[in-house]
């Protein structure tokens, strides 16, 4: 070709190379297994040892947690019985016998037995008014109903076939019906369910507090995830905005909102949590009129939501500090007011530059709301003293801390894939 | 240097259209301006009339800038006055806002929303501004789009853009709200040699249509073809301003001979 010496005499190309595929070792399953896994010997080294602790550890867990696990027992002495009547003397298995008794206690904590539709229904809810802030249409609501309600079935089926008492026609059964077919009925009409999203924290303050023609339920009943879903999801919710509106007025040019903006996030954020959730069950009596009775629930969620608002100031400060000065310029000079410019220009270029941010401070505190304990409240974690101190379960860890652990984990998870899933959907076409 | 490239030929004889009118447009006086203790704008005096083309040069640090950046309340000033059509710049918000609506602006580095498509940057401030309908923003933004030679990239996002075709949508985007004056802060500086050509091409068309402009650059080519003044700054303080001819031909002061001398070089 003339190519060949090209590099030392004077040359013009005479032909245009045609484009050709590349290697077959670079493409395909063999070439993503050389990049990824066999690039070079350390990681070669990294991947066979990888392998081996798996295959080192997963047989013995598995034949633990699922071969040799007894789900129906009355006590931990009985799982232990029936283990070593299945498995032989000295065989060790799991005992989520524990989770299925008490599994609604976990789940609701003290919420009265009769009324545990209005939590189950408070939930459906939120996953619909969540499902138009998440998404494009509303059939992925279809199909969280459709796998909600599969669920309830094998529920059926199983307290069914252990002999135990379950109506399956019931409340919860009905509105996860309900939800689902609306969600399919109404996919596009997205805008329509932000009214729903809106009107949200007043349905579920109606249903799970009651009141009207609902029977009131006391926060003291309130407990176990029911206790963290609605700190959880009170503080994520009512962070973000005023988490937006503190870092505004921090980066602001009014020079007392700044210093109040600064103060306020300063002193929270130098505050432990546990001291401001002492101060709401203890220290806010001494302020209030005697004879108030203000919620403790209440309290905690002010003092939660404060708390991450901070955290969220600082995050989203974060996104507005990396924004070019030349946006905010353009903004200016078209004549929009600082409110147009913020709420069309800086915020969404902002936020999304924060998503990783934000989202750490949402699974941040959505497991800080286990500190709740320490006030009394018995979320989850709260609730393992009580089932362990009782004689039945006496002696138990693994279990328990364990199902607790994957319920935060699902949930923190969750939101973790869909931050992911959305940095990739909003950088669609705006690359710099 | 590039700019001699494509400088293109003078004109003998101005289009009809770019005659001056004798109201003013912009008036100056006796403006200062400091950052902190550092004297950046020093007693600028200069008036524009409707329809007059200012070419404003000058080494780098001479504060030519933050001359045009003062026009539209982007950068305070301390002392002096600044009228844009017949408006008093003051620190009234309200004031500020009407002049912004006024003046159209088009930056170094183009500063187009990233997250918005080419259409929604240039329909954006009418709807919102100017409560325009959306679909007759639309439709004043493809006009627009139209003039500066890239309606097909209606859809697309800036970052899929050249430097040329995202600095084209700039003016357009300024355009869209049918300014009065427009202000160019080095509009070709930040790009590649082949795409200055398209953007001053574009400059000159809305030059011809008679729009008063004040043009940071240091396109001389530019500036022979389109403007009626040259005003030359120098270490904040307007040193020599003259039509164009007379301003490459025969400059009077010392430094603009020598920047002449230095831009010209090559």
């Amino acid at each position: 070709m003339a190519a060949t010496n090209a590099h030392n005499v004077a040359f013009v190309a005479d032909t245009q190379y045609p484009d050709a595929p590349p290697p077959a070792s670079e493409v395909g399953v063999l070439g993503w297994l050389k990049e990824n896994l066999f690039s070079s010997w350390g990681n070669a080294a990294l991947t066979v040892l990888s392998i081996a602790f798996l295959a080192y550890i997963l047989p013995g867990f598995i034949d633990w947690a699922v071969m040799k696990s007894v789900w129906n027992a009355s006590s931990l002495a009985e799982c232990r019985e029936i283990i070593a009547a299945r498995h032989g003397e000295g065989a060790t298995g799991a005992c989520w016998a524990v989770v299925n008794e008490r599994f609604n206690q976990l789940m609701y904590g003290f919420y009265p037995d009769e009324l545990r539709w209005r939590p189950n229904i408070a939930f459906l809810l939120l996953v619909a008014a969540l499902a138009p802030v998440l998404f494009q249409t509303m059939r992925p609501l279809a199909y969280a109903m459709a796998g909600l309600l599969g669920l309830q079935i094998i529920a059926f089926a199983y307290k069914t076939y252990t002999g135990a008492e379950y109506a399956i026609i019931n409340p919860t059964l009905i509105a996860t019906i309900a939800i689902g077919v609306a969600a399919l009925v109404f996919q596009h009409q997205r805008g329509k369910w932000f009214y729903l999203t809106f009107a949200y924290p007043v349905i579920a303050y109606f249903i799970l507090w009651g009141g009207v023609f609902l029977e009131p339920v006391e926060t003291s009943k309130f407990g176990g995830f029911l206790l963290t879903m609605v700190i959880g999801v009170t503080g994520i919710a009512a962070s973000l905005p005023i988490g937006i509106l503190l870092a505004l007025g921090r980066a602001s040019n009014l020079p007392i909102l700044k210093i109040i903006c600064t103060t306020f996030i300063e002193f929270i954020r130098g505050v432990p949590l546990i001291t401001l959730l002492f101060v709401a069950s203890t220290l806010l009596n001494y302020f209030m009129p005697p004879g108030t009775n203000f919620d403790i629930v209440a309290r905690v969620l002010i003092m939660v939501t404060l708390f991450a608002s901070a955290y969220m100031a600082e995050v989203i400060r974060g996104g507005l500090a990396a924004l070019p000065k030349g946006q905010y310029e353009a903004a200016d000079t078209l004549g929009l007011t600082y409110w147009q410019g913020m709420r069309l220009i800086i915020l969404p270029q902002a936020l999304k530059i924060s998503i990783p941010g934000i989202v750490n401070t949402f699974i941040g505190l959505f497991k800080d709301t286990t500190l709740v304990v320490v006030i009394g409240l018995l979320d989850p974690l709260g609730l393992t003293n009580p089932i362990r101190s009782d004689s039945a379960w006496n002696g138990i860890i693994w279990e328990l801390y364990g199902f607790i652990a994957l319920m935060f984990f699902i949930f923190c998870w969750g939101m973790s894939r869909y931050s992911q899933h959305l940095e990739v959907r909003l950088r669609a076409g705006d690359r710099r | 240097m590039a700019e001699v490239a494509h400088a293109p030929e003078p004109q003998a004889e101005a289009p009809a259209a770019m005659t001056v009118s004798d109201e003013v447009a912009i008036d100056i006086s006796g403006m200062n301006k400091w950052y902190g203790e550092f004297h950046v704008l020093k007693n600028i005096d200069l008036t524009i009339n409707k329809g007059e083309r200012i070419v404003v040069c000058g080494p780098s640090g001479s504060g030519k800038s933050t001359l045009i950046r003062c026009v539209n309340a982007l950068e305070k000033f301390q002392k002096g006055s600044i009228t844009v059509d017949g408006i008093p710049l003051t620190s009234d918000i309200k004031k500020i806002d009407e002049i912004r609506r006024d003046v159209g602006m088009v930056f170094q580095h183009f500063n187009l929303f990233p997250h918005l498509t080419i259409l929604e940057n240039c329909t954006l401030a009418p709807i919102w501004v100017k409560k325009m309908p959306k679909k007759e923003a639309e439709e004043v933004a493809m006009k627009y789009l139209t003039r500066v030679k890239i309606p097909e990239q209606a859809a697309k996002y800036p970052g899929q853009l050249s430097g040329g075709q995202q600095q084209r949508v700039a003016i357009a985007r300024a355009l869209c709200m049918n300014p009065n004056v427009m202000l160019f802060d080095e509009p070709t500086t930040a790009l590649d040699p082949e795409m200055i050509k398209e953007v001053l091409d574009v400059m000159v068309d809305l030059a011809q249509t008679g729009m008063t402009m004040i043009c940071v650059t240091h396109e001389m080519g530019f500036a022979r073809q389109v403007a009626n003044r040259v005003v030359f700054m120098d270490q904040g303080q307007i040193v020599e301003q003259n039509a164009p001819e007379p301003f490459f031909t025969n400059p009077q002061h010392e430094r603009t001979k020598l920047f002449l001398s230095q831009i010209l070089a090559h």
